[in-house]
């Protein structure tokens, strides 16, 4: 039984923390909380770039450092933790991963090494309207090489320069990925809960799009990939569900109320244990998530779901208490609780609601005991 | 990252799996419970004493006690492998969990002859005597007392929720001995003779209709002091060694888990109810999530390093889903979803047994609300509850 990260992957987490925790810090994260004209943070971005992180699970012969996604995970992971204000995500998980499942040779060759040195930045635009993606409501479309229709919200739409795009396609539904700094792109930042993030609606008007992956089969190449995504957004989750209870607990035993710290009462004491039990079975489900995204396995649509709805709900659950036992200073802007607050509901829904995935989770079960 | 056994833990498997297959019937699929008390603890007795002779009772051991010397990870593998196959276990599980370990622990070399090799061998059943019906979550403020007379103590008072007491040989039992120090002073821990006079053993008839525990009334009963476990006065410091010397879980859920649901929902057409399906979703990622967080223990043992709290957590989760899933069978069949008689019941009402089990599961060996004050106090460092009675004697306080 070996079901933990190795020693080499233990010292690349211990890096990436000490260095997350001295060059990624609150006052980072609040740069671009406190400036609507910042999309991410310049400086904490040019540093993971450097260090080479996009490019962790990128194979060498593609520009990157040829890790492996269990790295890819903890990198993940620690990004959470400090809820790094950078479009790591979109690139990495989804752009990336999107490229080396089902993108050809030539695009691999011409994209995936731009990624990894951070030349390019990835994103994927899915959604247009409120309710979960389906085929048959999918306007943005494809016709003639190019696409026309709006994507809204794209996660880091406004400073990513390429798009993974679904679009509806004849009868079916297709990947397309698009060029965002050409004629025919026009793009607006958008408001959302979670403003260390940026969001854009994207317009797209006879844009140049190129086919990725089959035509036709966007909609069960955007699953596969979404399975991957969501293993990786759940490490982020984790991460942030981790520093929600560390927050939590270390104000718990310094907060004194009638006496003495509120942490010495049950009502407080077992909140934190349900966080914790909470935490840990989100862990043990990622890292289920994490083998099977690291050995191609079979069981990754559902280890993917069981670890997405595990994070989803355990970060949630923090996010929420974390104010909660804060009390008052918990609901002011100045303390922290509430960018991992905003940042829980930005991960839960991103990929896809909770809701979506139980249902996906369901129906592989039921597919797999017939 | 793998679920593979190391070549020496894979060794150890096979040897185990060729002994087991030797010996016992592969499990039934769908048999949740063994039936049959008196039949079980016969066939219990052969099993323990195959074991013993096999080298397979108690792996982690010392050679000289009986055991074999092996690994913690060695004795999780037993416990998986057992687990496969239709083997009785419980009655050996607290006196050779705890109890023995304790009298190993803190016992003289005469009591180590006497007991040791004939509880492994399956000879002699132990139980476990702490909880009363006045100290349950707080067992340290128990009342049944023992008083010096010549070279004996004499016992007086009930113990409570006795697993087994009804076929157990010798116990341990937990007294006070001094009521004028703080409660956890003043008490010592004895070996018992249950089959001595003044012993009387009634069995509880539970809430869920059965009779498994029981209470043990002692009554002058005499107990010589050589039959002491440690010195007077040092019975809690006893008692959490039996404590910590409990079993690693290995086994199960304790009864129909999200897989036997979603079977009793495809088979009777409520499958497509979507608020029934986000919570099969929930049960299973809970299930999983626990059973995932036994192999990163195991991986941790398998290191060499020394496992965590996660047994709190499982009995949280299992106890609470076992009965929020019973719930939902039982709703799903609606009025007729009452009926307990297991030829007209579906799934030979193992919903319905298990709804009435349930709530005892949440309360034994820790309450939900003692697991979390444990997990809140030991693993995350909050502070003690207030304890009103911490500086004043026993006496004071009752």
């Amino acid at each position: 039984m070996n079901f933990d990260f190795s020693d080499d992957q233990k010292f690349l987490r211990d890096e990436a923390r000490k260095f997350l925790e001295a060059q990624c810090t609150s006052a980072h994260v609040r740069a671009v909380l406190d400036d609507d004209s910042k999309s991410h943070n310049e400086g904490v971005w040019k540093q993971i770039i450097e260090m080479g992180w996009l490019g962790a699970a990128i194979p060498e012969e593609y520009g990157g450092l040829g890790l492996g996604m269990l790295e890819l995970c903890v990198i993940a992971e620690e990004l959470g933790r400090v809820l790094a204000p950078v479009p790591f995500g979109s690139s990495a998980y989804f752009f990336a991963e999107a490229l080396k499942l089902v993108g050809s040779e030539e695009q691999k060759l011409a994209l995936l090494p731009k990624v990894a040195d951070g030349s390019i930045v990835g994103c994927i635009a899915v959604s247009e309207g409120p309710g979960e993606i389906k085929a048959g409501n999918i306007a943005t479309q494809l016709k003639g090489g190019s696409i026309a229709g709006k994507k809204i919200p794209v996660t880091d739409g406004d400073i990513a320069t390429h798009a993974v795009v679904l679009v509806k396609d004849g009868s079916g539904a297709s990947l397309v990925i698009v060029d965002l700094t050409q004629d025919g792109v026009s793009r607006k930042p958008i408001k959302t809960l979670e403003p260390t993030r940026s969001h854009a609606a994207i317009s797209f008007d006879g844009a140049a799009a190129e086919l990725l992956g089959e035509a036709g089969n966007g909609m069960a190449l955007l699953d596969q990939i979404n399975d991957r995504a969501a293993v990786l957004i759940a490490f982020e989750q984790l991460g942030g569900a981790s520093r929600c209870l560390e927050m939590a607990n270390a104000y718990a035993k310094e907060r004194v109320a009638f006496g003495r710290a509120i942490g010495g009462n049950q009502a407080i004491k077992h909140k934190l244990a349900d966080m914790y039990v909470k935490n840990e079975i989100a862990r043990s489900n990622a890292y289920y998530g994490a083998w099977a995204l690291s050995s191609n396995a079979a069981e990754l649509p559902e280890a993917a779901a069981a670890a997405r709805v595990a994070a989803s709900e355990a970060f949630w659950f923090a996010s929420k208490e974390n104010i909660q036992i804060h009390g008052g200073m918990g609901f002011t802007w100045e303390v922290d609780c509430h960018l991992f607050y905003r940042r829980a509901k930005l991960l839960s829904v991103q990929v896809g609601s909770p809701a979506v995935w139980k249902e996906k989770l369901v129906s592989a079960l039921e597919a797999k005991n017939d | 990252m793998d679920f593979n056994d190391t070549p020496e833990e894979a060794k150890f498997r096979a040897e185990a799996q060729a002994f087991l297959s030797q010996h016992l019937k592969a499990k039934t699929p769908g048999a949740l419970r063994s039936g049959g008390r008196e039949d079980f603890l016969a066939r219990a007795k052969v099993w323990q004493k195959i074991k013993a002779e096999g080298g397979f009772a108690q792996i982690t051991w010392p050679k000289e006690m009986g055991g074999r010397g092996g690994t913690v990870m060695q004795q999780v593998i037993w416990g998986q492998e057992e687990a496969k196959f239709d083997a009785p276990t419980g009655p050996f599980a607290i006196g050779l969990g705890m109890c023995v370990p304790t009298v190993i622990a803190f016992g003289s070399d005469e009591h180590k002859k006497k007991y040791v090799h004939k509880a492994l061998k399956g000879e002699e059943v132990w139980c476990q005597l702490f909880s009363e019906p006045a100290a349950g979550s707080d067992v340290a403020g128990l009342k049944t007392k023992a008083v010096k007379d010549g070279d004996d103590w004499v016992i007086n008072g009930q113990k409570v929720w006795t697993s087994g007491a009804h076929y157990s040989d010798y116990g341990i039992l937990l007294v006070r001995t001094e009521p004028n120090v703080p409660k956890h002073k003043g008490l010592t821990m004895f070996i018992v003779d249950m089959k001595q006079q003044g012993v009387d053993v009634r069995p509880i008839h539970q809430a869920s209709g059965g009779s498994e525990f029981n209470e043990v009334y002692f009554t002058d009963v005499r107990i010589p002091d050589a039959d002491r476990l440690g010195e007077p006065g040092m019975g809690w410091k006893v008692a959490l060694v039996t404590l910590m010397n409990e079993r690693l879980a290995v086994g199960g859920s304790p009864g129909p888990d999200w897989k036997e649901i979603m079977d009793y929902a495809r088979s009777s057409g409520t499958m497509t109810d979507q608020a029934f399906r986000e919570k099969l979703a929930d049960w299973y990622v809970a299930a999983q999530g626990y059973k995932l967080t036994k192999f990163r223990t195991q991986t941790a043992l398998s290191r060499g390093e020394t496992p965590g709290p996660e047994n709190a957590i499982g009995k949280i989760i299992n106890a609470n889903h076992l009965q929020d899933i019973c719930n939902s069978a039982i709703e799903m069949q609606d009025h007729f979803g009452l009926i307990v008689d297991k030829d007209e019941a579906p799934s030979d009402a193992i919903f319905q047994e298990s709804f009435l089990w349930a709530p005892g599961l949440r309360i034994a060996g820790g309450t939900d609300e003692i697991l979390k004050n444990i997990i809140a106090e030991r693993v995350l460092g909050l502070p003690q509850d207030v304890r009103v009675d911490k500086d004043k004697t026993f006496a004071e306080m009752n």
